[in-house]
């Protein structure tokens, strides 16, 4: 059985402890989290657990214990030593947007819901941040800054709707993280309720923060450290100016070098977006952006900054595209046209529902001079499965997005979908990646660990995770593989003996 | 055997010398070897391993050994018309991670933490360890590389890194004028270069293709009459931390004669910074960590990190 596979096994299960509870006004556990909150917030039908239960990702759900929607920082401290009175996990969650099976409950925890913490507190201008609940929705903080000229800067295929504290758990990427970084450049501060119930300010609003890098750690962490409260993010000023080209080629590899050719030159622009002709027809019919049909492979490339030098990056990525064989370049007109090509790469992977009903997105990493390698080896492995495989991904980056596109419906097809996705993973980690990108490790991709890191890295990232939590009760069993204590199933509070196999 | 993971002698031969027993201190060029404390008595003091492992300029990476002085470093990367964040200050590669310092000109060069792309370490059990990875974009686990940086040597040796290279602005012109608020140029610049001020003086670095500078030249002009300068040094002492909002009234604070990075918070001054204890939840932390990677002390006995 494959690891993917396997994983999809494991958060599958019911907890009958939990199940009974609804049926028991006068559970403990329910009573005493109805008291610290109110019973509006606090759920436990089988209408929610279900639907928090499961994430965006393949795997079919978890097993969610109570389901709190806290308001404040005190309610999240309430929650946690109830957790620890109780000797119960917890799960924190934003929207459930993600891809690994990070948020999925496992062992019926209690799952706190932090959709309810959404206000921009302050923006404090003169030190360059602002500071936010965790349950404010990405592009909402964006549009809450524009009039004042400025955003954040993280921009995920998700942004109408994952979260701040979802993107701090995962370090979430997007397009125009390629010039100014993933999540983790763009945190000044978190506030943290840590597993024990302690209130902490990790990171700061000054030059250097003193001591570890305890922020740095956070983001990134998966939910495995603690549940931010309230989050400092850095203001990034809106660039006066900005270019967007579309460059067509007659193969996926002329658009791969081009891509590695603009690197190499010194240019770092704000993004370098490939999407094949499968995935570049599937947009066209979804919402017409005006992509070429025909291309085998479209790069979007966005160079921003003042107005003067960027004719200079524009005009030399239109030369090392063509170099590299581009069949056209088009500089787009106006705003408009640059906002419906964005339109149409952000919904790339709505726009595959109209072929068929599942999908399963990989996010591994490979050098930009890999990059036309490991996708012909992609190739190479869908034709072996017989199988879809669209292309759209962060290329300037290295980071890879393989579709596998599919009908769950069809007998035996998710061994072969989890069979490619473990070549397609082998082969990214064979060209020198690794595997994941800004999806994270999850449930996903805990069994892969072992191929990137030793036993001896590992059992270092758990004793990081313990100085943290020494009782696994933040997230278990997520990012670390079995054999490492938070990972093991013996510590998966309230879980009967044998469910997990 | 995992990916990350090819034999090197070079790198097995520094574990045998940091070895499982017995207090020990990796001395670079010591020219912060006394911060977070005094080494203890006794303590047995080794180099790490030097030279560059490996330089893709095309991949804007490079593994270098941690003994390698930055300034080598440096002296490759320019012939590719690249850099790295870390500080030119006399030190090596593993000083500067293992302080964590960023350099004063950070606005254009990045910061040291986000430059830390993958770590080797030998452990205080006498083992290899690596964290992170090869590419700039990685979220496979947790994060290694940002623990190890500003760790002082603490919680593992510090062998080799994989650090992000950038490549250098064409233009990098540094203004002076003795007439200009340093606020409110931070304020007018797009994406604001190093801004050093010492209460009277503003000294800035344009930075990005020449004509952004030139554009650039003539709008600061509007707010000060600014003449063209050699880059600054920075004056030795001590280093504070501030929020870069309470630069804008530095006469409460007993600095003494300073250099501020305005929009960064960093001030070099001739007085030390006073000492502000952790949160005690904070401090837990760093406990708990310290005795998760050294749980006997034998790393860097001495030094502490946070609380200074």
């Amino acid at each position: 059985m494959s690891l993917l596979r396997r994983a999809v096994d494991r958060v599958r299960g019911t907890d009958d402890s939990v199940r009974g509870a609804q049926d028991h006004t006068t559970d403990p556990l329910l009573d005493a989290l109805i008291d610290a909150l109110d019973p509006a917030r606090v759920k436990f039908d089988d209408a929610q657990r279900s639907l928090l239960g499961k994430d965006a990702s393949v795997f079919d759900g978890g097993n969610a214990g109570p389901i709190c929607y806290p308001t404040s920082t005190s309610e999240v401290v309430a929650i946690m030593k109830i957790a620890t009175q109780f000797d119960r996990a917890v799960v924190p969650r934003g929207a459930g947007t993600g891809l690994a099976g990070g948020a999925i409950p496992l062992g019926a925890p209690i799952v706190v819901a932090v959709t309810k913490m959404r206000d921009v507190i302050e923006i404090d201008e003169a030190n360059g941040v602002a500071w936010v609940e965790p349950g404010v929705i990405n592009l909402d903080l964006t549009r809450h800054l524009a009039p004042l000229g400025y955003h954040f800067a993280p921009d995920p295929s998700s942004q109408q709707v994952c979260t701040i504290g979802g993107n701090v758990a995962n370090n979430s990427g997007g397009p125009h993280c390629l010039a100014y970084g993933v999540t983790n450049a763009h945190i000044q501060a978190i506030e943290v309720v840590t597993p024990a119930g302690d209130v902490v300010m990790l990171g700061g609003l000054d030059a250097e923060p003193d001591g570890y890098d305890l922020r740095g750690v956070f983001v990134g962490s998966e939910g495995t450290l603690g549940i931010a409260t309230k989050v400092a993010v850095k203001l990034t000023k809106n660039r006066p100016a900005v270019r967007t080209l579309l460059l067509s080629f007659s193969s996926v590899r002329d658009a791969a070098n081009t891509v590695s050719g603009v690197i190499a030159a010194g240019i770092v622009p704000a993004a370098m977006e490939v999407m094949d002709n499968a995935i570049t027809q599937a947009v066209e019919n979804y919402v017409n952006a005006g992509y070429p049909r025909d291309a085998a492979a479209v790069l979007l490339a966005e160079v921003d900054g003042p107005n003067e030098g960027i004719e200079i990056d524009a005009n030399r990525i239109r030369e090392i595209g063509l170099e590299n064989n581009a069949t056209d370049v088009r500089l787009a007109a106006d705003e408009a046209e640059r906002a419906l090509l964005w339109k149409g790469r952000k919904t790339a992977f709505g726009a595959v529902a109209q072929i068929a009903p599942n999908y399963y997105l990989h996010d591994t990493v490979v050098p930009r001079s890999k990059l036309a390698d490991v996708l012909d080896q992609i190739y190479a492995i869908a034709a072996k499965y017989e199988l879809l495989i669209m292309n759209v991904f962060h290329a300037g980056d290295g980071n890879l997005h393989p579709l596998i596109v599919f009908d769950g419906r069809d007998e035996g097809i998710l061994d072969r979908v989890h069979a490619a996705g473990a070549e397609i993973i082998e082969a990214s980690l064979a060209a020198g990646g690794v595997l994941s990108g800004e999806h994270g490790i999850g449930v996903e991709k805990q069994a892969y660990m072992h191929l990137l890191f030793s036993d001896a890295d590992l059992d270092h990232q758990n004793r990081l995770r313990r100085a943290f939590d020494p009782t696994c009760r933040a997230n278990p069993g997520k990012v670390l593989p079995a054999g490492h204590s938070c990972a093991d199933i013996q510590h998966l509070r309230s879980v009967p003996a044998g469910l997990w196999g | 055997m995992s990916r990350l993971h090819t034999a090197d002698p070079v790198l097995d031969a520094f574990a045998k010398e940091v070895g499982t027993e017995g207090a020990v201190a990796i001395s670079g060029a010591q020219t912060r070897w006394n911060t977070g404390g005094e080494l203890a008595a006794g303590t047995r003091t080794i180099t790490a391993p030097s030279g560059i492992v490996e330089y893709i300029p095309e991949e804007m990476i490079v593994t270098v050994r941690a003994g390698t002085s930055v300034a080598e470093l440096h002296a490759e990367l320019r012939v590719h018309g690249q850099w790295t964040a870390l500080p030119e200050r006399g030190g090596t590669v593993g000083g500067a991670i293992a302080v964590g310092e960023n350099d004063y000109r950070r606005p254009a060069r990045g910061d040291v933490r986000t430059a830390v792309l993958q770590v080797r370490y030998v452990s205080a059990e006498g083992e290899i360890v690596t964290g992170g990875g090869p590419t700039v974009k990685n979220v496979s686990g947790f994060d290694i590389p940002r623990l190890i940086t500003g760790s002082l040597g603490t919680l593992g040796c510090i062998a080799e890194v994989l650090l992000r290279t950038n490549p250098m602005p064409s233009g990098q012109r540094w203004f002076t004028s003795a007439d200009v608020n340093p606020f409110a140029l931070h304020q007018m610049l797009l994406a604001p270069g190093p801004i050093l001020w010492d209460g009277a003086t503003t000294t800035v670095m344009l930075f990005g293709h020449d004509v952004d500078v030139e554009a650039d030249r003539g709008r600061i002009d509007s707010l000060g009459t600014f003449t063209e300068v050699d880059a600054p040094t920075m004056p030795s002492g001590f280093r504070w931390s501030l929020p870069p909002a309470d630069l804008q009234d530095l006469s409460a604070l007993d600095t003494g004669v300073f250099v501020a990075e305005v929009g960064v918070g960093t001030v070099h001054a001739e007085k030390p910074q006073p000492r502000t204890p952790l949160s005690p939840a904070v401090q837990l932390i760093h406990d708990r960590m310290k005795a998760e990677f050294d749980p006997t002390g034998r790393l860097n006995p001495g030094r502490i990190v946070g609380g200074r």
